[in-house]
C-alpha cells in the first residue's frame, strides 16, 4: 500500500466545448498533479476521422487550449490531451499542434511539447493482417487488404504506456493521437505506481469533464486518485457530484457496465461502492483491474462511401399525409428514370427520404409509425457514388418531383411541399463510413505510436 | 400502474461504438431497484420486442451498485451509415416511458 496520492483536473468534456475560466481557477487552487481534457470522440460519427477536421472550431479548441496551456505551464504541471482535433488522425493533431506553438509564440510561453501519433501506415496494418495479428470487433467481418486500401484514413486507439514515455522523457506538453479516453488519466496515476483499477477509473470519469455531476454542464471535475479508491468533486459551486451522478456516468457509452474492456485489460466494477463524502463530493471504491493476456489496440478506420446533397421541406396535407408511402414510391420512380437520362442509373446512387413527424428519429423501430400527424417535415437526401454535381442533380430532380408530383385526391395542384429555405438544396459533400473497427495484437503497447519532441517557445 | 417515466431517474439511450446501442434505466434507491428487480419485467425479450432485435443479440446487465439496467444491442445500421438516422443515438429511449411496471 502506498500513501501516494496522484490529483488530476479535468477542464471540460471535450477541448473546444468550453468551461468557465472560474472553474479552472477553483481546480488549479486546488494543486493539481496535471490538467488535461478529452480531445475527441468516435461519437460525432465518421465524418471527422475521413475529412480530417475537427467537430469543435478551431476558434473554441484554441481559447480553451491557451486556458490550459497558461494554467499548467505557470503551476510547473503537465497538460496531457487525447484524441486532438476530435478524431486523433495526424491533420487533427498537427492542427492542436499548431495552435499550441501559435500560443506559446503569441504569449510568449515555453514548454517541451510530445506530440505522440496515432494514424497507422496501410503497409503495417496488411503486414499484420497476413501474420494473423488482427481480429474483429462488433460482430465486423474479418479484416481484408482490400479494405485497408479503400480507407481514407486508419487511427489506432493508444492505451496509458505512450503518455507514460512522453512525460517520462520530460514533455510538459503531451498532445496525443487517437486514445482510449481514459488513457492520459491512467498514465499520469500508473507511472506513479498508483495500482491500475483506480487509475484507469479516475479516467473514466475525468475523461467527460464534470458530466459525472449535476446539474450536468460543460465544466472542471477535480479528482484525487489513491491506493483503491478516487473522490471526485465539480469545480463549479453550482455542480454537486453525488452517489447517483457518478453510477449514472459509469453506464455511459459502455456495452456493460460491470466489464470495461481497455488496451491490456479490463475494469471490472461489479463491487463498486458510490459513498458521499459532503453533498457535492463522492468516493468511489471497489474496482478492480484483470490484465489481458494479450495487449490490443483498437483499430478505427473510415472510407469514402459517395457525395451527399440534402433537401429540407414540409408538407401540411392531409390529402398528402394520408398516402405519404404511395406517394413517395411515385416520385422515387420518376427519379429514377429521369436521373437514369442524364448518366445517374440507380446502381449508382441512393435516395432518402426522412419523414420527420412519423420515423424520422427511430426509422423502423418507431413504434406509433402509423399515427397520423397533421404535418410531417422531409430531409429529401441524395448520396451519389459518382460526384458532388450528380448528387446535387439527382436531388434536384427528387425536389421538383416532391413539390409536383400528382397524386389520387389531390387539390394543392400549385405545389406539394413548403420549403423554408431559398435555395432549397444543400452540398454536404464527402460522406464517409465505418470500414474498419478491429483490434490489433501488440508486443509492445507503443509500437503502433512513435513519439516526437520538441521545444516549443 | 407505475410507468417507467414516472418511477426512474434516468432512462437514456447512446451509442456504445458506432455499432452497438445501448439503453440505461436508473432508479433512485436500492429499494425502488429491487422491486423493479423483482417484477422481471425489464430482461431481455422487453428490449427484443419494443426494439425489434433478435433476444440473443440483446446483452442484458442489472448493475445492484448503480440501481440500474443496461441493455446493448446492435445499431439498425452503423452511426452515420446511409440511412441512419440518430448519429449520437440518444433518442432511442422512447418506447421505454410507457413500460408498465407492476411495482
Amino acid at each position: 500500500m502506498s500513501t501516494k496520492e496522484i490529483r488530476l483536473l479535468s477542464v471540460s468534456a471535450i477541448l473546444g466545448y468550453g468551461f468557465p475560466e472560474a472553474s479552472l481557477k477553483a481546480g488549479m487552487a486546488r494543486k493539481p498533479d496535471m490538467i488535461g481534457v478529452d480531445g475527441g470522440s468516435v461519437d460525432p460519427g465518421p465524418h471527422y476521422l475521413g475529412a480530417g477536421i475537427p467537430f469543435c472550431s478551431p476558434i473554441a479548441i484554441k481559447r480553451d487550449l491557451r486556458l490550459m496551456l497558461h494554467a499548467a505551464i505557470e503551476a510547473g504541471i503537465p497538460m496531457v490531451i487525447g484524441t486532438c482535433g476530435g478524431a486523433g488522425g495526424n491533420p487533427h493533431l498537427d492542427l492542436v499542434a499548431g495552435m499550441a506553438r501559435d500560443i506559446a509564440r503569441e504569449d510568449g510561453l515555453s514548454f517541451k511539447m510530445a506530440l505522440i501519433r496515432a494514424e497507422q501506415d496501410k503497409a503495417e496494418i496488411k503486414r499484420r493482417i497476413a501474420a494473423g495479428g488482427i481480429h474483429p470487433l462488433a460482430h465486423q467481418p474479418e479484416l481484408t487488404d482490400a479494405v485497408v486500401d479503400r480507407a481514407t484514413r486508419i487511427v489506432g486507439m493508444m492505451g496509458p504506456e505512450p503518455f507514460i514515455e512522453a512525460l517520462d522523457n520530460g514533455a510538459q506538453v503531451v498532445l496525443a493521437g487517437r486514445s482510449s479516453d481514459p488513457a492520459p488519466w491512467a498514465a499520469m496515476c500508473i507511472r506513479a505506481q498508483l495500482p491500475p483499477a483506480p487509475a484507469w477509473y479516475a479516467g473514466k470519469m475525468l475523461e467527460c469533464g464534470a458530466t459525472p455531476s449535476i446539474p450536468k454542464g460543460h465544466d472542471s471535475l477535480f479528482v484525487t486518485v489513491r491506493d483503491d479508491h478516487m473522490d471526485c468533486e465539480p469545480c463549479n459551486p453550482i455542480r454537486r457530484c453525488t452517489p447517483l451522478s457518478i453510477a449514472n456516468h459509469s453506464l455511459h457509452e459502455n456495452s456493460s457496465p460491470i466489464h470495461h474492456i481497455e488496451p491490456g485489460g479490463m475494469l471490472d466494477t461489479s463491487d463498486c461502492r458510490f459513498d458521499a463524502l459532503s453533498d457535492r463530493a463522492v468516493r468511489i471504491s471497489g474496482m478492480k483491474w484483470n490484465p489481458a493476456a494479450q495487449y490490443t489496440v483498437k483499430l478505427e478506420g473510415v472510407e469514402l462511401a459517395g457525395y451527399r446533397a440534402i433537401c429540407v421541406a414540409g408538407t401540411r396535407d392531409p390529402l398528402l399525409i394520408g398516402r405519404l408511402d404511395h406517394f413517395l414510391e411515385s416520385v422515387r420512380a420518376e427519379v429514377a428514370t429521369k436521373a437514369a437520362a442524364f448518366g445517374a442509373t440507380p446502381d449508382t446512387y441512393r435516395l432518402g427520404f426522412r419523414v420527420y413527424g412519423r420515423d424520422g428519429v427511430m426509422a423502423e423501430r418507431e413504434p406509433k409509425r402509423d399515427a397520423e400527424p397533421h404535418e410531417v417535415g422531409f430531409v429529401i437526401e441524395v448520396v451519389s457514388q459518382q460526384s458532388r454535381e450528380m448528387a446535387a442533380a439527382v436531388l434536384g430532380v427528387a425536389r421538383a418531383n416532391m413539390l409536383h408530383t400528382d397524386f389520387p385526391g389531390r387539390l394543392c395542384r400549385e405545389g406539394n411541399m413548403a420549403f423554408p429555405f431559398s435555395p432549397s438544396d444543400i452540398d454536404v459533400g464527402p460522406v464517409y463510413r465505418f470500414s474498419v473497427f478491429h483490434v490489433a495484437d501488440v508486443a509492445d503497447p507503443c509500437e503502433l505510436f512513435p513519439i516526437e519532441y520538441e521545444m516549443v517557445r | 400502474m407505475t410507468l417507467i417515466r414516472d418511477a426512474a431517474r434516468v432512462c437514456k439511450s447512446k451509442n456504445a461504438g458506432p455499432f452497438e446501442l445501448t439503453i440505461d434505466v436508473v432508479f433512485d434507491d436500492a429499494s425502488v431497484f429491487q422491486k423493479v428487480k423483482a417484477t422481471g419485467v425489464l430482461c431481455p425479450a422487453l428490449f427484443a420486442r419494443l426494439y425489434n432485435v433478435p433476444e440473443e443479440h440483446v446483452l442484458f446487465t442489472p448493475y445492484d451498485a448503480a440501481f440500474a439496467f443496461k441493455a446493448t444491442f446492435p445499431r439498425l445500421v452503423p452511426a452515420g451509415e446511409f440511412g441512419d438516422t440518430d448519429v449520437y443515438g440518444c433518442q432511442q429511449h422512447a418506447p421505454l416511458l410507457d413500460v408498465d411496471l407492476p411495482i
